[in-house]
């Protein structure tokens, strides 16, 4: 461990790399959260099977690029299958679980996760997989410092992703009706929203928020059937830091975390990088009610 | 929720008549000796579990962290009183070098399966005060964190075998059957938990835990420590989780750090399932909950080899949506409909 350090502070520009792979997979962390906080909001439910829908789109879009497809079709075609299993998974279980006691819906959507494992094991093969990508990479200061294109692309792609939801969240009828639901469903109810379409809107919009950044991480990095646990622990991290609805919060936590992931895995060992993203929400939760509880003592 | 109600006549015949089956089982029926065992230390599992979750209200995602601590914590102790643990691990166990004579086996038993529940409630009490006062999701994520973090911290440390896993300790020819003594070694720790847990609940505290569950400011504002309350049925709940874990690893007798200590996807959520199908907040319910889920458990892994995860899931799901009351709540519930209808009727 203190050899690493010593080598971290030998060549900086390791460092450097280090800071950039995470900053470009923090996009892909970035969407998956957003997509939880808009279920989380609108419907109070935390989708545990997030990570699960990443690995699933990831998984279509290796199955897509295996039978000849291009980027810019399996990332629809994943976001089109996962919003199809979103509506289907809504009406078949989450539609019983609205209003319900927290704990139940984080069981139950535990059990969704864990259906879908094995059934993507069973569909897709266990192991560890990514899809062929072609473009190369970037070499900075004498090739100290290698920036695979794929993952610029899918940085931005991400982005561009963000800022469409963000858009269609603040500007289209809809967005403005799912906001509307999520602020008061009895006051949207009476103005004739039809909650329930809301509801499963956004349910089925979040599972195609994730395909397309699973599809889109499938092209650099690798994808797992039992994988997904990890993401959706990312998710709930990067929303319980930036707050529900606070995009640029969650932009910068997840940026944030990428690169704080990527230097603990260099540190400790790349054995140590899930137990350290479970650490860290350990901390996190912790320190956040360590926060409030001085706030409300601060008050009395 | 029913209030406990204390030891009448009836019920202590029913316990009874429950020992007397749990002493003949495993000789009746030897062929399923290891899945009744197996059975008593779920129960243990679920009982444990509702202590904290069904009767607290705080719906703990991680309680295979002491489960796990439990297990390499007894390992280590059966190991170490007589051998070098790093050695040990990193001879996987085996050769002529490491073998335990029956004194020493059962010396390491003896000491290995306290020591197991002293470091589960040493680990929950250091826990508790950081974790407890957290509510509702946040608190079932976090413990959801701290269950995996320590399985990947766990095979991360090539001294107690790293990825690769540790062996509990071979037992000696000489002994006979093994299998049968942890049988009753469960059976003895099963009717411990019950029994304690049934006293415990009669008392003040097993009210304050209620008062907790139905509304935690409330019983604060009532000058209930519920503090202290909190972290005393966690350390209890821990202390049963580790001495459970201790038999299941010398059970299994090979201890991954991911699939059987920290198995946070199986036998932590298992343990939810069954208190839930049985029955949440209630003492016969984690019992019978873990009888139907071994059952169908067994079936599950016979006829569905493959997809027996699938059926598991799609069980918690059902579970979770249609019959959260569980079976004990749906048989009280049709019980004291019953009586009402009866009250209206004449």
């Amino acid at each position: 461990m203190t050899s690493n350090l010593l080598i971290l502070y030998q060549a900086p520009a390791l460092g450097l790399q280090l800071a950039i792979d995470g900053i470009l997979i923090g996009a892909m962390f970035a969407i998956a959260a957003y997509g939880m906080a808009l279920v989380w909001g609108v419907t109070n439910i935390i989708n545990v099977a997030q990570g699960e829908f990443v690995m699933l789109g990831g998984l279509i879009a290796i199955l897509g690029a295996e039978h000849g497809l291009s980027l810019w079709l399996t990332v629809p075609l994943a976001a089109a299958a996962l919003y199809a299993l979103g509506w289907f998974l809504f009406y078949a279980v989450i539609v019983l679980l609205l209003g319900r006691d927290m704990f139940n819906s984080v069981f139950a959507t535990f059990g969704i996760a864990i259906v879908m494992q094995q059934v993507m094991a069973h569909v897709f093969g266990g192991a560890d997989r990514i899809a062929v990508s072609s473009l190369g990479s970037w070499f900075f200061l004498d090739s100290l410092v290698v920036v695979s294109k794929m993952k610029v692309v899918v940085f931005a792609a991400c982005i561009g992703l963000g800022i469409t939801l963000a858009w269609f969240l603040a500007r289209s009828r809809m967005g403005q009706a799912i906001r509307a639901v999520a602020q008061k469903p009895e006051a949207a109810s009476v103005l004739g929203i039809e909650t329930r379409k809301v509801y499963c809107l956004t349910y089925a919009l979040n599972a195609a928020i994730c395909g397309a950044a699973g599809a889109l991480a499938a092209t650099a990095y690798t994808i797992q059937p039992y994988g997904g646990l990890s993401y959706t622990i990312r998710s709930f991290m990067i929303v319980v830091v930036a707050g529900l609805g606070n995009l640029g919060g969650m932009i910068w936590a997840a940026l944030g975390l990428g690169v704080a992931e990527n230097f603990a895995g260099f540190i400790l060992g790349t054995q140590y990088q899930i137990a350290f993203v479970f650490g860290l929400l350990v901390v996190v939760l912790v320190f956040r009610n360590w926060r409030l509880r001085r706030q409300r003592q601060h008050l009395e | 929720m029913a209030a406990y109600r204390a030891l009448t006549p009836n019920r202590l015949l029913l316990v009874a008549c429950l020992l007397a089956v749990g002493v003949v089982a495993p000789l009746v029926l030897p062929a399923y000796q290891l899945q009744l065992t197996e059975l008593l230390l779920f129960i243990v599992f679920a009982l444990a579990w509702d202590l904290v979750g069904g009767q607290m209200g705080y719906n703990s995602f991680g309680n295979v962290l002491f489960v796990g601590l439990g297990m390499y914590g007894a390992a280590i102790v059966q190991v170490g009183l007589f051998y070098d643990v790093g050695l040990y691990n990193a001879a996987r166990g085996g050769g002529t070098q490491f073998v335990f004579d029956v004194p020493q086996f059962i010396t390491g038993l003896v000491l290995g399966i306290p020591a197991a529940a002293l470091i589960s409630a040493f680990a929950a009490w250091l826990l508790g005060s950081l974790v407890l006062t957290m509510r509702g999701h946040y608190f079932a994520i976090c413990t959801l964190g701290l269950g995996i973090a320590a399985g990947q911290i766990a095979a991360g440390i090539p001294w107690i075998g790293a990825g690769s896993g540790m062996l509990t300790p071979n037992p000696p020819e000489a002994l006979g059957d093994v299998a049968l003594l942890l049988y009753y070694l469960a059976l003895g720790l099963a009717i411990t938990c019950a029994l304690s847990f049934a006293w415990l609940l009669s008392t003040r505290f097993g009210l304050a835990l209620n008062a907790i569950r139905d509304d935690e400011d409330k019983a604060e504002a009532m000058g209930l420590r519920t503090h202290a309350a909190k972290v005393t049925a966690w350390v209890i709940a821990a202390g049963f989780l580790g001495a459970a874990g201790a038999l299941y690893g010398n059970l299994v007798r090979f201890i991954d750090p991911v699939q059987t200590a920290f198995a946070g996807v199986t036998i932590g959520v298992w343990m939810i399932l069954m208190a839930l199908l049985g029955g949440k907040g209630t003492l016969a319910g984690p019992i019978v909950g873990a009888i139907v889920f071994q059952i169908m458990k067994e079936l599950f892994w016979t006829y569905l080899l493959g997809w027996q995860r699938v059926a598991l899931g799609l069980l918690i799901i059902a579970v979770a949506v249609f019959f959260p009351a569980g079976i004990v709540g749906f048989v009280r519930e049709r019980g004291s409909a019953k009586v009402e209808t009866e009250e209206q009727g004449p």
